[in-house]
């Protein structure tokens, strides 16, 4: 019997809440007429989805608490609803308003303003919120693929755009190749234990010895799959080329939303499904991790295209997050939690002072369009370094208690090979990051105008700057929220 | 008599095939095409799994599958559209304008 009761809604709330706004945002937009100056309304009534759906999340949070933290089960047990589920989501959410807040002025100045790009970044992010709430193999394949087929038509926004198309087409053919495999790895997971549910699968791991190859066939499979979405070595080729060819607000989005929401999804997986095969995927994992750090870091070095460096970076960082896994102990998944937080604001900081940046004309992009940045824009170079600061890890700012709490958790867990490994990768880092900052401060260059910032654009400087600072200096309530989230 | 290990053997083989195929052929409809075969792998998997088990799941989880796949392909081939009026080609190692 399939009954729709109180508890499948009120779970499933922030998701409606997302849909009907995006299918609003279609319809509004085709039922007025298109000379209507600017539609800038648009953009509110999508801002005003999320402002609702994250209302919602917040109700969700209230009630959890008040009833001791006890996770909520839907839909007969295909989505569960806990602090996990309401902290990732939350990221995705925040990263979503904010990349709204930058996407008007910059879709305007390409000439490819259409409503259906904030249709879509209401998609994507209701997309991620089954792959986060998701138990259910069929239910996170739907909202996987929402989000990709969201994402893929986002990548590719500026049709006249040739790299676009390109990033585009690379991101859809290895995307949906990894799609490929990670649900075949979920139809020998079905086969194994007759039931999609991933709590199924936990309790048939165990049953089935070390070496059953079918079992290491699925594990494989979907690893594979899953380290692609999180753009981890060696499934890594299509983010540098995405990234780059992608408008640059949707790179901020793709760089934090799809990671994020697949992160949560590799945790719950590997966390829920796959526990009782540690001993068959940690060392997978391990050599994913050590293969991104090395591949991230040395190739960023090389790079003359910020974003395309920034992409390099975030393969690095994939690595370090996967080392918070390997660890395999409270600190390390804390500190997955709590580096995902503040990834999510770093990135899209220092991609939005690359959209801030814009001239008449052309996209600043390499490293040397930043030259002489401090004279000419002061304000712009002083985030950008708090941006950068953070990328690489540097106390006070936020990116430093993420890396803080996976080292701290490869030394707890007596991984001190790859704590060692991480910390000379960090200094790697510096380099690529420092010369960025080089270019900015001590390098002369001709004036070039920028154009005048649109208030959205100032208003996520601002948000993304002081976080970045915030969760710097103030650490412990966003230590709090990562551990409750965890259920720590 | 088939079994199971029928299915999945036929399922690897399409799996098998469909990943070479992305990986060596060229022109990008061909490599669509590889990408649906590494998902019908999948959908004999679901369906012999279904069987297997007694039960429907597998065959609503196939039909899912199916109905993600087209518009997976939906979306390959309009961007593909928009890839060809740019440059005039459906060659992948012609869409060079960002280093592989």
């Amino acid at each position: 019997m399939i009954t729709y009761s109180a508890t499948d809604h009120f779970i499933l709330l922030p998701a409606l809440l997302l849909g009907m706004f995006g299918i609003a945002v279609l319809l509004l937009d085709f039922l007025f007429p298109k000379d209507i100056k600017g539609r800038g309304w648009l953009v509110g009534i999508a801002i005003s989805g999320l402002v609702f759906a994250g209302w919602q999340l917040w109700e969700q949070h209230r009630y959890l608490a008040e009833h001791g933290m006890t996770p909520l089960t839907g839909f007969n047990g295909a989505l569960v609803l806990d602090n996990f589920a309401i902290f990732f989501n939350g990221i995705v959410l925040v990263s979503a308003a904010l990349v709204m807040l930058i996407s008007y002025r910059y879709l305007e100045n390409e000439h490819e303003h259409h409503a259906e790009y904030y249709a879509l970044v209401l998609f994507a992010t209701f997309g991620a919120f089954f792959i986060i709430t998701g138990v259910d193999m069929v239910t996170i394949f739907i909202g996987l693929e929402t989000m990709a087929v969201s994402f893929y038509v986002l990548v590719g926004f500026l049709r006249g755009d040739k790299r676009s198309n390109e990033a585009a087409m690379k991101y859809l053919l290895l995307g949906g190749f990894s799609t490929g495999l990670l649900i075949y790895g979920f139809s020998i997971f079905y086969g194994l234990t007759g039931s999609t549910t991933l709590i199924a699968l936990a309790s048939v791991v165990p049953a089935r010895g070390p070496h059953d190859p079918l079992l290491y066939l699925g594990i494989v499979t979907t690893l594979a799959g899953l380290l692609f979405k999180i753009g981890a070595a060696p499934f890594h080729m299509w983010a540098p080329d995405t990234y780059e060819g992608a408008p640059t607000t949707v790179t901020a989005f793709l760089a934090v939303a799809s990671k994020t929401a697949s992160f949560a999804l590799l945790l719950r997986v590997l966390a829920v499904g796959l526990s009782g095969a540690r001993p068959q995927w940690e060392p997978l994992l391990t050599g994913a991790a050590v293969l991104s750090l090395t591949i991230g870091n040395l190739a960023a070095i090389t790079q003359s295209n910020v974003k395309r460096m920034l992409a390099y970076s975030s393969i690095a960082h994939a690595g370090y997050l996967l080392l918070g896994v390997v660890a395999g102990n409270d600190t390390g998944l804390i500190g997955v939690a709590i580096y995902l937080l503040t990834y999510a604001f770093m990135t899209i900081g220092a991609f939005l002072v690359l959209v801030a940046l814009r001239r008449k004309g052309a996209a600043v992009e390499t490293i040397d369009d930043l030259a002489a940045l401090s004279r000419r824009y002061p304000s712009y170079a002083l985030l950008m370094l708090v941006f950068l600061l953070s990328l690489a890890g540097i106390p006070p700012t936020a990116g430093f208690i993420g890396k803080y709490y996976i080292f701290l958790a490869l030394v707890e867990s007596g991984k001190y090979g790859l704590a060692i490994l991480g910390a000379l990768y960090v200094a790697v880092s510096l380099y690529y990051y420092f010369r960025l900052v080089r270019s900015m401060f001590f390098v002369e260059s001709t004036e070039a105008q920028v154009l005048a910032p649109s208030n959205g654009v100032r208003l996520a400087l601002a948000i993304t700057g002081m976080a970045t600072v915030a969760m710097g200096v103030l650490p412990e309530p966003f230590i709090r929220m990562a551990a409750a989230s965890l259920g720590r | 008599m088939i079994t199971i290990n029928h299915y999945l053997a036929v399922s690897a083989t399409l799996l098998l095939i469909g990943t070479l195929g992305v990986l060596t052929r060229r022109n990008i409809v061909v490599i669509l095409m590889s990408i649906e075969l590494i998902l019908n792998a999948v959908n004999v998997n679901l369906i012999a799994f279904s069987k297997y088990h007694n039960q429907v799941t597998g065959q609503v989880f196939a039909i899912f599958v199916i109905a993600v796949a087209v518009a997976e392909a939906a979306v390959g081939l309009g961007v593909l559209i928009a890839l060809f009026r740019n440059k005039g080609s459906v060659q992948a190692d012609e869409v060079d304008l960002l280093k592989w």
